[in-house]
């Protein structure tokens, strides 16, 4: 049995595959994971490569998710992870798209994608172009909004009761008896920021 | 052939339907009584658990991973209580190290006695399922007199696990190991040359080599079908490249096949858990970082500062990262991954939860094409589906 490969090595591996090498826009390392960025529009080809070439053999698609940063310029990331169980690594691969564009769907190249693809339109509202059957699948039938974007509330946007003079389920919006209590910890374990200059002090304390 | 034989429809099963193993629905695409195509709609059981990750601290967070598959609570932790200390990079204790390993194989047998049985039950054996249950019954209480809880653990917490477990402990589990082997026989007995059993199970659900891949089938799933794949084999984590067991290996890829790896993965499983006592040396069981595990009770006493750190780490938590890890363990049921995005506060930005069950239940429609109604069952018997973890 191999040894897990680690990311060092397989970064030189990608560096000496010019064409993979090539599409690459962005990589990183932390701890076993190495992690690269893509166009979205060289998608297909990265992820050709890396299950038909004998050097990567990346065939098993371990995961697949999205990703909302609601402060980026564009706002989601899908990411890829991968398994060899050949060469014995893993390989995380990103690319980013927003509202108005779409992903190219890999479910030719794996088709475990389907189910993860609609997981992330479901959740996100990340749309997959070429695939087939994009529906909803953790969600409510019916259910409207995308519940892991940052701006959907925790608390959701309706509840369910059993309504006795209708005799059955009815939907109604939230009515929190207490409102969601959300800590902001934005200093932990850093202390306070003293000011260096003992004037800014006063000019606060006068405000 | 008269017009009936002919009839095609199409008919709903479950939600509420015992053979689902859950909240299962599916819609069934029958010509008489063979399957064309099974359409499966979950998510009944979706409680938006990676969303309310985000929103809690790192230690709040954990008691979420009990709740996935809670057939074996601890092991979806390990995932997760990984994760979190590859981006900290702290190392645990050695103790706390045979801790993990001793209850996550507890886990695995907590699994394989519910799992082995069931999928008898979906063919029409009822004895196994009471036999299994009995010795869930007595793992439990391990799990209890270890955290306090026979399901919903939080045990493995980040830095080793929450309590240390005493010596009469540790002695009532070894005395657990060899008496359990003979109910592993018992059970065997019951089914593995069982005629019915064996009609109803070998050569039906087979995964050939190329499925596993297709369809990232891991653990028993891509065992069966000849892969001698097994993350505590192939990527050690904690310190399972010390002990000494072996992975069974399947050749057909069928229901069977995958039946008999789970009952020698019990017996692996005892091994392990012998090991993992005869290796338990006294010793710390968290790591000694009092930025992220809590001080002893004792020494919050006499000490100000253990006091401070006590009170801050149950209040807001450590901070992690900023960084991304995708931490993967063996689960019963096969990879269970955490990718887990840290942005520097106390929170997870994004925890993504890889649950193997669902890419299995994925692959049932293609399984399960041209099989009689029946071995549906059968086949959805041995992908080992727990709806928590499927739905998240």
């Amino acid at each position: 049995m191999k040894k897990f490969k680690m990311p060092e090595t397989l970064s030189q591996e990608i560096n000496n595959f010019e064409l993979l090498n090539s599409f690459i826009l962005k990589r990183e390392i932390f701890d076993k994971n190495l992690i690269i960025l893509v166009d979205q529009s060289n998608l297909i080809n990265v992820f050709k490569i890396l299950k038909d070439e004998q050097d990567f053999a990346f065939t098993q698609l371990t995961d697949l998710c999205g990703v909302d940063l609601p402060h980026e310029e564009i706002r989601f990331q899908v990411v890829y992870n991968l398994l060899s169980m050949s060469n014995n690594s893993r390989l995380t691969v990103k690319a980013f798209t927003d509202n108005s564009n779409s992903v190219p769907s890999i479910k030719k190249i794996y088709p475990a994608a389907d189910w993860y693809e609609r997981e992330a339109f479901d959740l996100y509202g990340i749309n997959f172009s070429g695939h087939d059957d994009l529906r909803r699948i953790l969600t409510d039938y019916g259910f409207e909004g995308h519940p892991l974007r940052k701006d959907f509330p925790l608390t959701g946007n309706v509840e369910v009761r059993y309504d006795p003079d209708q005799e059955r389920v009815i939907y109604e919006k939230v009515d929190l008896k207490q409102e969601y209590r959300d800590f902001d910890f934005e200093s932990a374990w850093k202390g306070f920021n003293y000011p260096e200059n003992q004037n800014d002090i006063e000019e606060s304390t006068d405000d | 052939m008269t017009e009936k034989e002919n009839e095609k429809f199409r008919i709903n099963f479950g939600p509420q339907h015992p053979a689902a193993h859950g909240v299962l629905r599916l819609i069934l695409d029958l010509d008489g009584e063979v399957v064309e195509r099974v359409e499966p709609h979950i998510g009944l059981l979706h409680r938006g658990t990676e969303k309310l990750i985000e929103s809690k601290t790192y230690l709040q967070a954990l008691p979420y991973f009990d709740r996935l598959d809670y057939v074996a609570p601890m092991n979806q932790e390990h995932a997760f209580a990984l994760a979190t200390e590859q981006l900290l990079n702290i190392n645990i204790p050695i103790r706390a190290q045979h801790i993990r390993v001793l209850f996550s194989e507890i886990g695995r047998i907590l699994n394989h006695m519910i799992n082995v049985p069931a999928q008898a039950m979906d063919v029409g054996a009822l004895t196994p399922t009471l036999w299994g249950w009995e010795e869930r019954e007595k793992l439990m209480t391990f799990y209890e007199r270890a955290c306090g809880s026979r399901l919903h653990a939080a045990y493995f917490r980040t830095g080793g696990v929450h309590q240390d477990i005493d010596e009469s402990l540790i002695n009532d589990i070894y005395e657990f190991c060899d008496p359990f082997l003979k109910v592993v026989d018992d059970l065997e007995s019951l089914l593995t040359e069982n005629r019915i059993f064996k009609q109803r199970n070998v050569d039906i659900g087979v995964v050939t080599k190329k499925d596993v891949l297709d369809w990232g089938l891991t653990g028993v799933m891509a065992r069966g079908s000849g892969y001698n794949w097994d993350l505590r084999k192939t990527q050690p984590y904690e310190s399972y490249d010390e002990y000494d067991f072996k992975i069974p290996v399947g050749k057909n890829g069928d229901n069977y096949d995958r039946y008999l790896i789970r009952v020698e993965e019990c017996r692996q499983s005892v091994l392990i858990m012998k090991q993992a006592i005869e290796k338990l040396k006294p010793g710390p069981i968290v790591t000694d970082d009092r930025k992220v595990a809590p001080p002893k009770r004792a020494e919050m006493k006499i000490s100000m500062e253990a006091l401070i750190h006590h009170f801050k780490l149950y209040t807001e938590g450590y901070d992690v990262g900023p960084g991304e890890v995708y931490a993967s363990i063996e689960a019963p049921k096969g990879e269970f991954g955490v990718y887990l995005i840290a942005d520097g506060t106390n929170k997870p930005y994004r925890c993504k939860i890889r649950a193997p069950g669902f890419a299995h239940l994925q692959a049932l429609d293609y399984l399960t094409r041209g099989h009689l109604l029946p071995d549906l069952s059968a086949v959805l018997g041995s992908l080992d589906l727990v709806f928590g973890e499927v739905d998240r």
